[in-house]
């Protein structure tokens, strides 16, 4: 029951959105300098004050960053004085901002400030990710997100649900639409590449770049107050679906189709999507668990195939889909983030602007 | 729209030691999840979510190991979340649990929290260098050992405080089952002459580095109503946060400590958290931060706390236990330590907390905090559901 199907529920709204530009390599910037410009514009936007938040909750993670309690430096960043009601999930800012919904309909504050952010440029992030899977019989064997996308890839293939010249399509798609997005990393033309790890060539797979957002939620007439069309949350859920990858069919993403479902996503069109899909060919498997036709716009912003700063870009496909409906270019937009190899993890929600 | 209160139906833990071989990070966490669920009398398909928390994902060397820990919690087609908080992340990880009922997303929420610190080593997770930030190359003792400090000098407290509190919380472990150390042949003799680590900390002050997990079933009225044991129910739970070092910062008193506090009787309607409240599950990792949390807290006057450690309030038969469990000084699988105070804290009013049972425990409060004590979370539950 995670729809608006408790009596009373409180409307909660995205008031809020900004990003960084995603670059490759930020050296020159700490995890507090890079995120804070972002918190500067999300607060001015809406004309708040970080004293005026009820609820701030962040996204991280520890191994990004090479160091634990990795997430304490960067709270420093919002001027955390005095003492504010605060929490971290070490997860991409998707679920943060799940968190801080919560809080919002337990009715304990009306805002909430949302950030993550990630920097993969210090290490080999194809290497660091291995070290999310389970440590005893997968782990030392270090398969990266690569090669097990590529293993998602070619199930879809095998099982005639595309071609390559089908998901170099998605990936030129992407990168033509990100050029009008200034904070994108890969814009306009990019060459398909050669095989990283057959049948996923370099076109397929997302840039590796450093970045960060912030959102800023508020429920009913403050959110009116502080946003001229704001972004209403009209469902969100996430699930997730089992580790291992041998008892799981890669071409079909049951998680995210539940987590639609809960969040209302069938109950009428989208026009809308942004889908966290750093793989060509994970946009094939969302498209067809979402039930999104060619009717919907799908990732106008190029998606993570143009940006994908780890642990942002979720909390960005939210961000994104809810600035279309502030600048009203969309009235209904699925916004969806994943976690864990090959979707194992899958959140969506569903945002809409006032009728017009 | 009100809350839905929330209720605590279900309390499993581990026997805490300092190295669980026998079994996998998933198969520590599935048996704290399976007591859990059998005090309850709930199967897995009766749960709808689950949270989990665990400090740094270093100290286990596996990232985002919710991932991969899934299966072993009967979370998949379920929602799961992984919350971080540092050492107060246990706390905090059963609040967002109990945001979920309160809001009424979902009924009933399975809860979690982990460390196996034996599969690494958690001196080193914590001493990674940072660029442009002070090392702390001695540990968390050397760091707060100089706010002990800070504390004596200001209170006038005597330097048998610190073994007072060790003495007590050790003996109370005894009757403590699940506990890490069972030092049977404890004495004060001993605390006092065993070897001073960061002056004024001993090593019998210090906590021990443990493998353990603890859960939590908690759940609405309705689920409440269909428990086969008394619920614990939640009166008030809040965070607070504040950066770790600044200008003008009371380390001895942080005041994210004393909001969150503040916070958390507000909530429950407390006005005098001395005479209202029975018993206290603090997060004491070294002894002399009893009577610095007791003033923090608002048990004590400023400089008070001591004396009520050394009149023997604090005992277990005293008139304001603190840390019936044994506490953090006895067991300290730091991830899982907030969330065995806050489920510490529910056993005793649920009268369940067997030989460390406090007689007519109604109200009791569940405390942790983490980073610098920069992070606090803190609930207090009671025997009667709350009156809104």
């Amino acid at each position: 029951m995670t729809r608006e199907e408790a009596p009373g529920a409180r409307d909660i709204a995205v008031v809020a959105f900004a990003q960084t530009d995603h670059r490759r390599t930020t050296d020159e910037v700490s995890e507090v300098e890079m995120l804070m410009p972002v918190l500067h514009q999300v607060l001015e936007r809406t004309g708040l004050k970080a004293a005026d938040i009820g609820f701030t909750c962040s996204g991280s993670s520890d191994y990004l960053a090479g160091r634990a309690f990795s997430f304490t430096l960067a709270l420093d960043g919002v001027g955390a004085w005095p003492p504010i009601s605060e929490s971290h999930v070490e997860m991409d800012g998707a679920w943060a901002l799940y968190e801080a919904w919560v809080k919002l309909r337990t009715g304990d504050a009306d805002t909430a400030l949302v950030y993550s952010y990630g920097k993969s440029s210090p290490g080999s992030v194809r290497d660091v990710l291995t070290r999310q899977l389970d440590p005893y019989y997968l782990a030392p064997l270090w398969p990266d997100p690569v090669a097990l996308a590529a293993l998602q890839a070619q199930a879809l293939i095998d099982a005639g649900a595309t071609d390559e010249p089908a998901l170099a399509a998605v990936g030129a798609r992407s990168r033509a639409d990100a050029t009008a997005n200034s904070h994108a990393q890969l814009r306009g033309s990019v060459s398909q590449g050669d095989y990283l790890v057959r049948p996923l060539r370099t076109g397929d797979c997302p840039p590796i770049g450093d970045g960060a957002a912030a959102v800023v939620l508020a429920v009913g007439e403050r959110a009116r107050e502080l946003c001229e069309r704001p972004a209403w949350i009209r469902g969100i859920d996430h699930r997730i679906e089992a580790h291992g990858l041998g008892v799981r069919d890669l071409t079909d993403s049951p998680s995210a189709r539940l987590a639609a479902e809960r969040a209302g996503a069938y109950e009428r069109p989208v026009d809308t999507a942004e889908l966290h899909a750093p793989f060509s060919s994970q946009e094939v498997v969302l498209r067809r668990a979402l039930g999104l036709d060619e009717t919907v716009r799908v990732n106008p912003s190029g998606g993570a195939l143009a940006a994908n700063p780890i642990m942002a870009a979720g909390l960005i496909r939210i961000g994104e889909a809810a600035a279309r409906i502030h600048r009203g270019e969309s009235d209904r937009a699925l916004a969806h983030a994943t976690s864990g190899p090959c979707l194992q993890q899958n959140l969506v929600a569903v945002l809409e602007g006032d009728p017009r | 729209m009100s809350k839905e209160p929330v209720a605590v139906v279900g309390v499993g833990q581990t026997k805490h030691v300092a190295a669980r071989r026998d079994v996998s990070i998933a198969g520590l966490v599935r048996e704290a999840a399976r007591r859990a669920l059998h005090d309850a009398e709930l199967g897995w398909a009766d749960i709808e979510a689950v949270v989990i928390g665990k400090a740094p994902d270093f100290f286990e060397g596996v990232m985002m190991p919710e991932l991969y820990l899934a299966d072993a919690l009967g979370a998949v087609g379920k929602p799961m979340m992984r919350v971080h908080t540092a050492g107060s992340v246990g706390g905090s990880t059963a609040l967002v649990a109990a945001s979920l009922v309160a809001a009424r997303v979902h009924g009933t929420v399975l809860t979690l929290a982990f460390e196996k610190q034996s599969e690494s080593n958690a001196m080193w997770g914590l001493s990674l260098p940072i660029p442009f930030q002070q090392p702390l190359l001695a540990g968390a003792g050397g760091f707060f050992a100089p706010h002990v400090r800070a504390y004596m000098r200001r209170s006038g407290a005597p330097e048998t405080v610190g073994s007072l509190v060790a003495y007590k919380n050790r003996r109370n472990a005894l009757k403590n089952p699940y506990a890490h150390l069972h030092e049977h042949d404890i004495t004060l003799e001993k605390v006092q002459a065993s070897p001073m680590l960061w002056d004024p900390i001993r090593y019998s002050e210090t906590c021990p580095s443990s493998d353990g997990a603890v859960a939590m079933v908690l759940t609405d009225r309705a689920g409440a109503a269909r428990a086969p044991r008394p619920a614990a129910w939640m009166h008030g739970g809040a965070m607070r946060s504040e950066p770790t070092l600044f200008a003008g910062k009371d380390s001895v008193s942080p005041r994210a400590g004393r909001d969150c506090a503040a916070d958390v009787y507000r909530q429950a309607g407390i006005a005098d958290p001395r005479r209202e409240i029975d018993a206290v599950e603090m997060y004491v990792p070294f002894s002399w931060y009893e009577p610095m949390w007791l003033e923090n807290l608002g048990f004590a006057a400023e400089g008070e706390g001591w004396k009520l450690t050394e009149s023997g309030v604090t005992e277990l038969d005293g008139d304001l236990p603190v840390d019936m469990s044994g506490g953090v000084l006895s067991t300290n699988p730091i991830g899982a330590s907030g969330m065995i105070r806050f489920a510490e804290a529910a056993l005793q009013v649920r009268g369940l907390a067997g030989e460390h049972q406090v007689e007519g425990a109604r109200r009791v409060l569940g405390h942790a905090y983490g980073g610098g004590s920069q992070f606090f979370s803190m609930w207090l539950v009671g025997a009667e559901p709350p009156a809104s």
